[in-house]
C-alpha cells in the first residue's frame, strides 16, 4: 500500500493559507520532509501540516474544509 | 421580555441560563450539530439546531440565529461573548426583528469598534489616549511626534490588527529605517502602506473597568480588573482589585470610565481598556461592548449579579444600585482552564473528558459547560473552566486558588491547570508584580512557559 500522511490534528482542514492564496501543494507535486502541505484550523488557532514523507502526491482523500480528526489520512503519495 | 434565546455556547450560555432562571424568565438555547450533547442545550427550557459545527455555519450566522428566535417565540437575545457579541449588524437586526438585544445600541458597539471613532469619543470625554499621531503619518511628521512624545515609539499599520504590522524604534535612526521597511511591508500584507505612530509603553499594566448603564439615564461603574498576565493577548489570569493602583488613581480611573460610556450613548454592561504605564499615568485603549469572560471576578468582589443586571436592565428597568451601593469588597481571582497543553506551546488540546473533578469550599466558584463524558469539539474556543475565588485579601484569594486548582482533575486532556500552579507559585505573581510582557519574558528566562 502506498504511503498516506496523517492529520497531526482535529479540525478543518484547508489546503491554502488564504482563501486568496493557491494551494500549498497540488496532485502530481513532489513533497519531502518539512514541507507544508495544508493548514488545520483547531480551537480558533491555525497549525501548519508538515510532510513527514518524501513522495509524490497521487491524491487529496479529503476536501478543502472537510472536518478531520487526529491520524486520520489526508494525502495519498506514489513513490517519486 | 419573557423568552430569552442564548446565542451563544459553553460556560457562558449556561450561565445566562441561569440568570434566566433566577429571573424567572424562559431560556432558548441554539446549537450547532457538533452541540448536540451540549450542557446548555439540556439545561435550556427549549433548543434550537442552527447549522453545522464551523462557527461560520451556525453561532456565526446572523440569519440562522434570528430564525431560530423566531421560530421558538422569543423576545430577546442574550449574546454572550466572542462569535455576534460585538457586531453591530447582528444588534440592529435584532430590533429590526423586534427582538431586545441584551446589550449597548448598535451604534454604541460600531463607534466603538472603530479605533479612531473610540479615540475621538475619548478625547470629547477628557479621557487620555496613547500619546501619537491622529492619523497616518509621513517620516518627517513622525519624527518630529517621536521627539515630542519620547522613545521608543510603536510603528502600526493602519491596516493591519490583531498584533500584526506593530515595529518598535528606539531612537532616530531606528525610526527612519523602520518607517521605510513597515510601509513596504504593510504595502505587501495589506495593500496599504500607511503607518501611524504610538508611544510604546515599556511594561505597562492592561487595567480595566467595568461599567453599567440603563435607559434611565443612569450610568455606573464596579471598580476594576488587572487582567496583565497575557499570552499572545490572550488572558489567563485576571484579579479585582488591581494590585497596581491606590485609591486616588483608582478613583481617577473609574471617573474617567464613566465619563467615556457617558459620551458614547453607553447602555448595559460595557468594559473600558487602560494601560497603566509604570509612572500611573494611564491611556484608554478601547472598550468592550459586551459582558467579559472575567466578570466573575468583578461579580465576587461587588456581590451583584452582571447578567441577572444586563437582563433587567434590557428589560428596560433601571439600574438595581447606585453608584453609592457599588463597593469593592475583598479580592478576586480567576484562572482560565484551556483545553491546552501547556508543555507543547498551549497546543489545543480537544477530545473527550474521560473524568472531572470539580473543586469546592469556602470561596470557590467554577463556572464551566463540561462533564464528565462531554467531548471537547476542536471548533471553538479552548475555555474549559473559569476558576474563580475569593478571599477577604488578596493573599486568601491566592491560597484559596491555589487549594482549589489542586483539587482541580480534568482527565483525558490537557489543561492549563500545571501553569497555573506554576504560576501562582511565581513570586513576582504572588507579589502582583507584573506587566503585560510579564509571561512572554518569563518564558523566555526559563525556557518554560513557550510565547
Amino acid at each position: 500500500m502506498d504511503p498516506t500522511l496523517k492529520s497531526p490534528f482535529p479540525g478543518t482542514f484547508y489546503r491554502r493559507p488564504d482563501p486568496n492564496s493557491e494551494p500549498y501543494v497540488t496532485e502530481g507535486d513532489v513533497v519531502r520532509p518539512g514541507d507544508v502541505v495544508g493548514i488545520v484550523e483547531i480551537m480558533k488557532s491555525f497549525h501548519e501540516v508538515v510532510s513527514d514523507v518524501e513522495g509524490r502526491i497521487a491524491r487529496f482523500l479529503v476536501e478543502n474544509e472537510d472536518l478531520v480528526d487526529v491520524g486520520q489520512d489526508i494525502i495519498a503519495f506514489e513513490p517519486v | 421580555m419573557r423568552r430569552v434565546l442564548v446565542a451563544n455556547r459553553g460556560e457562558i450560555a449556561l450561565r445566562a441560563i441561569r440568570a434566566c432562571r433566577d429571573l424567572d424568565l424562559e431560556s432558548v438555547a441554539v446549537y450547532s450539530t457538533a452541540d448536540q450533547e451540549a450542557l446548555h442545550v439540556r439545561r435550556a427550557d427549549e433548543s434550537v439546531c442552527i447549522g453545522p459545527p464551523h462557527p461560520r455555519n451556525s453561532y456565526l450566522d446572523v440569519d440562522a440565529v434570528i430564525a431560530a428566535a423566531r421560530q421558538a417565540g422569543a423576545d430577546a437575545v442574550y449574546p454572550g461573548y466572542g462569535f455576534l457579541a460585538e457586531n453591530a449588524g447582528f444588534a440592529a437586526a435584532c430590533v429590526d426583528a423586534g427582538l431586545v438585544f441584551v446589550g449597548p445600541g448598535a451604534a454604541a458597539i460600531e463607534a466603538m469598534g472603530d479605533k479612531a471613532e473610540a479615540r475621538r469619543v475619548a478625547a470629547s470625554a477628557e479621557v487620555p489616549t496613547v500619546p501619537g499621531t491622529d492619523g497616518t503619518t509621513t517620516a518627517e511628521e513622525a519624527l518630529e511626534i517621536a521627539e515630542a512624545i519620547g522613545y521608543p515609539v510603536m510603528v502600526k499599520a493602519a491596516a493591519g490588527g490583531g498584533g500584526r504590522g506593530i515595529r518598535a524604534a528606539h531612537d532616530p535612526a531606528e525610526l527612519v529605517d523602520l518607517i521605510a521597511e513597515a510601509a513596504r511591508e504593510a504595502e505587501a500584507a495589506f495593500g496599504d502602506g500607511s503607518l501611524y505612530l504610538e508611544k510604546m509603553l515599556v511594561d505597562a499594566r492592561h487595567v480595566e473597568v467595568q461599567v453599567f448603564g440603563d435607559s434611565h439615564g443612569n450610568l455606573v461603574h464596579l471598580y476594576e480588573r488587572e487582567c496583565s498576565l497575557q499570552r499572545r493577548r490572550q488572558k489567563l489570569l485576571e484579579e479585582a482589585p488591581s494590585p497596581a493602583l491606590g485609591d486616588e488613581r483608582r478613583s481617577a480611573m473609574a471617573a474617567a470610565a464613566v465619563r467615556l460610556a457617558r459620551a458614547a450613548g453607553y447602555e448595559n454592561a460595557g468594559t473600558v481598556e487602560f494601560l497603566l504605564d509604570r509612572d500611573g499615568s494611564f491611556y484608554f485603549i478601547e472598550m468592550n461592548t459586551r459582558i467579559q469572560v472575567e466578570h466573575p471576578v468583578t461579580e465576587l468582589v461587588t456581590g451583584i449579579d452582571l447578567v441577572v443586571e444586563q437582563l433587567r436592565v434590557a428589560a428596560g428597568e433601571p439600574l438595581s444600585f447606585g453608584q453609592d451601593d457599588v463597593a469593592c469588597n475583598g479580592a478576586a481571582v480567576e484562572v482560565r482552564i484551556n483545553a491546552e497543553d501547556p508543555e507543547r506551546s498551549f497546543l489545543p488540546s480537544p477530545g473527550e473528558i474521560t473524568e472531572l473533578e470539580l473543586p469546592g469550599g469556602p470561596g470557590v466558584r467554577v463556572d464551566t459547560a463540561a462533564y464528565a463524558g462531554y467531548h471537547v469539539p476542536p471548533f471553538y474556543d479552548s475555555l474549559v473552566a473559569k476558576l474563580a475565588c475569593w478571599g477577604r485579601d488578596r493573599e486568601e484569594a491566592l491560597a484559596r486558588t491555589k487549594r482549589a486548582l489542586g483539587e482541580f482533575h480534568v482527565g483525558g486532556i490537557h489543561t492549563t491547570i500545571p501553569f497555573h500552579l506554576e504560576l501562582l507559585a511565581d513570586e513576582a505573581v504572588r507579589a502582583g508584580d507584573y506587566h503585560v510582557d510579564f509571561l512572554e519574558q518569563r518564558h523566555a528566562r526559563s525556557g518554560r512557559m513557550p510565547a
